[in-house]
């Protein structure tokens, strides 16, 4: 700047005129259009380094956990027939036994000791695992039937490389014994990694093996409903109220800066005011979604009605005024012309605060979703996790096979929050009007 | 706005309402970090093997366990606390004055802190002295006063030791890994230098203080609450070393090794048997009054206490937990399960 503004002094003299093609001139000239290029480049820059962090987010990501997408499972044979279970009471039978059993068939001739290591080999919930198919599906009690069943943690871990066999037996979690069992289930044919349908369909375990996401969707599905029920109708009516009806005074004004203030607001407070108001006064339950989403509508309230005011103020003037001359009313006016004329644009805010509730986390931890709980809520008022608290749980569990998890987890979050958005963008397109 | 809040807070209440009708058939926990995995694996069982709504697990630290396992009796408020250290009298005042008296407790095992680097640092083998010396904000000098910390390497405390930085990433404040840390190391350590004892007679709360102290002058990290941090931290640091929990070292024994405390090593047996001397007490907590009302309860605490779970072979010991011996633990198996009220 003070270099331009010295350099021009001489040009601008009265008395000589402007020499364009001296020397002079042709270097300012020069300078002026580096710097254009500069500031284009800082912006490129810009644009380079943020890209290059989300591709560092992205890749590490998907490098730590695309082993959580596939699971070593073995084909275990059992000849249910042979067994004998009582059909009225299918759940009491000896399940433990009737799969010890079956896998002891590969091995006839283990030792106790031997037999224990290799049992270990499974999952540890195998029997539930049998048992609740046979449950759902009591035909398998009269022949044999191939269940695919899970590896344990540090085997699985093995199977997908991240175990190193030559460290010495100490260091690892899987031992010696294990290893040479496992080559030879391998040789025989019974290993396989199919897709983890487990990650979306289980329920939270402690077993990484069997633990998914199906409490942690279905929780946060239910809290962003209730958020969806109550902050969408409410965003409008306070929107359209400030906007359509409010007398411009000092206290429209006060709401106003109020809700731009509350749009701001770190959302933990939220998550203490949820603490201290619906869980404290209301008695409302601990960990249930229902909570969730009314914190998580406190927090996407002033977004929604911020947007939804632009869109209504958007709307032009005539279109009211036109309604109003062919003799509609106030709320035909609204109701007729104005909101349906600024839903595509509200639906698109509504969908990127909702995707923004997705990802919260801070006010749920605080009123209780980072519960462990192994069955899916069936509804608002039953316990149960959201996504970014279960990445949370997940992050902090020692067991090896959280941390690919807890990656995937993150993916799949990432996943609804893209699938959101795109929705979102979709809308936009497809039915803005420009005025 | 305030017809918002007044709107979502009508919208809240009628709702309240409408879920307050339908009685609780979940157990709930609260309580302490460290107990929370083998409440986790006891209420996996317990769901899969009776077919009972899953039991809700929450881990809130140990204090903020009590705090919500006291407030009150009722299906409002938790049935069981898990805790990494038994309850402070102050608890049970709080407790008898909401109505929570009848409670019982049970001591399920232990769970050994352990100090470990990377598996490419040099050996090490410190006493709890040591630790102390190289950890705490002050040390004595000697002529009754105290002065800042001035150990910069290890081998500041002890020529015997490398020669590198002290560097240890441990859990903040507010975990009670600290706390048990700070009273099982930092105290013992303390103990042991000149003039310390002394003033533990006369003048407790000086003595509390000095000992219990971390420095903050950079050697000693506060790594926050996930101890997975920790580790991966100390895999890329050969220099440093970490305190955590028994079980990480555990899992991650192929890229960690334990720092050995008075010439002992963590391992199940050296904590089962008391000779390693960093391990701490687990307790749960849990209210008699909600044995009867609650669904499943009596059956829980029975997969609880089962041998399956508890003994020597059970799958909580596969998950960390170092088991009480045989007689300590029919003991308490027999008072958790016939509901025998504390200090009654």
């Amino acid at each position: 700047m003070s270099q331009s503004a010295t350099a021009a002094a001489p040009g601008r003299s009265p008395q000589a005129p402007v020499l364009w093609k001296s020397q002079e001139m042709a270097d300012r000239r020069k300078a002026r259009y580096a710097a254009d290029r500069r500031l284009q480049m800082y912006g490129l820059a810009g644009i380079i380094f943020a890209l290059g962090f989300l591709a560092i987010l992205l890749t590490t990501l998907a490098f730590t956990g695309y082993k959580a997408f596939v699971q070593t499972t073995a084909s275990v044979e059992i000849n249910l027939a042979a067994q004998d279970i009582d059909r009225t009471d299918i759940r009491e039978a000896n399940w433990r036994s009737i799969f010890r059993d079956a896998v002891r068939q590969e091995f006839p001739d283990l030792s106790r000791a031997e037999e224990r290591e290799f049992f270990k080999i499974f999952t540890s919930s195998a029997h539930y695992l049998v048992r609740d198919r046979v449950l759902d599906n009591p035909a398998l009690l009269d022949g044999t039937t191939t269940f695919h069943i899970p590896l344990a943690d540090p085997l699985d871990q093995f199977a997908k490389g991240e175990v190193n066999p030559d460290l010495p037996e100490d260091q690892r979690r899987v031992s010696n014994a294990q290893l040479e069992l496992y080559e030879v289930l391998d040789a025989r044919g019974m290993i396989s990694q199919p897709f983890n349908w487990g990650l979306f369909f289980n329920a939270d375990s402690r077993f990484p093996e069997l633990a998914g996401l199906a409490g942690a969707i279905s929780g946060s599905f239910w809290a962003l409903l209730v958020c969806f029920l109550i902050s969408f109708p409410v965003g409008i009516a306070a929107a359209i109220y400030l906007e359509e009806f409010a007398p411009k005074n000092r206290w429209t004004d006060l709401i106003e800066i109020n809700i731009n203030n509350l749009a701001a607001v770190p959302s933990v407070v939220f998550g203490m005011l949820g603490l201290a108001v619906f869980l404290g006064w209301f008695g409302l339950p601990r960990s249930a979604p229902f909570v969730g989403g009314l914190v998580l509508s406190l927090m996407t309230l002033p977004t929604l009605i911020i947007v939804t005011r632009a869109s209504l103020k958007s709307v032009p003037m005539a279109i009211r005024e036109a309604a109003l001359g062919v003799g509609a009313s106030k709320h035909e006016v609204i109701f007729h012309h104005v909101l349906p004329l600024a839903m595509p644009t509200v639906m698109t805010g509504t969908i990127i605060g909702l995707a923004q509730a997705l990802g919260e986390t801070a006010p749920l931890l605080l009123i209780g979703m980072n519960a462990f709980i192994t069955s899916p809520p069936d509804g608002i008022f039953e316990a149960s996790t959201a996504l970014p608290t279960q990445i949370y749980i997940w992050a902090d569990s020692p067991e090896r096979g959280f941390v690919a998890r807890t990656s995937a987890a993150i993916l799949v979050l990432l996943g609804f929050l893209a699938l959101m958005n795109a929705i979102a963008i979709f809308l936009r397109q497809r039915f803005e009007r420009r005025w | 706005m305030n017809t918002l809040k007044i709107a979502a807070a009508t919208l809240a209440a009628s709702v309240a309402l409408a879920g307050a009708a339908s009685a609780r058939d979940q157990i709930k926990t609260v309580g302490s970090s460290t107990v929370f995995p083998y409440t986790q694996a006891v209420s996996e069982e317990f769901a899969n093997k009776t077919g009972n709504p899953a039991p809700v697990v929450e881990s809130t630290g140990t204090g903020g366990g009590f705090k919500a396992f006291c407030a009150g009796i009722g299906e409002d408020h938790a049935d069981l606390t898990g805790a990494s250290r038994a309850i402070k009298d102050s608890e049970k005042e709080l407790c008898a004055g909401n109505g929570v008296t009848d409670i019982s407790e049970a001591l399920i095992g232990y769970d050994g802190l352990s100090i470990a680097h990377a598996r490419s640092a040099p050996d090490m083998d410190l006493t709890e002295e040591q630790i102390f010396q190289a950890l705490a904000a002050e040390l004595p000098d000697g002529n009754g006063g105290f002065i800042a910390n001035p150990n910069k390497k290890w081998s500041d405390i002890d020529a015997s030791l490398p020669d590198f930085e002290i560097t240890a990433f441990g859990p903040p404040p507010t975990s009670g890994t600290r706390d048990a840390f700070v009273e099982l190391v930092m105290h013992d350590g303390c103990k042991n230098l000149p003039g310390m004892a002394e003033l533990e007679e006369t003048d407790e709360d000086k003595w509390e203080e000095v000992c219990s102290r971390m420095r903050q002058d950079g050697p000693f990290v506060e790594a926050g609450e996930n101890d997975n941090l920790i580790v991966q931290r100390l895999e890329s640091d050969a220099n440093a070393i970490g305190i955590f929990g028994y079980s990480f070292l555990y899992e991650n024994a192929d890229k960690l090794k334990p720092v050995a405390v008075n010439g002992i090593e963590p391992s199940f047996d050296t904590i089962a048997d008391g000779s390693y001397p960093v391990a701490r007490p687990l307790y749960f907590y849990v209210k008699n009054a909600h044995r009867d009302v609650i669904p499943g309860m009596n059956e829980f605490l029975e997969e609880y206490m089962s041998e399956e779970a508890l003994g020597p072979d059970g799958y909580l010991a596969e998950r960390g937990l170092t088991p009480l011996d045989d007689e300590k633990r029919q003991q308490v198996q027999k008072a958790v399960l016939d509901g025998e009220m504390i200090g009654g």
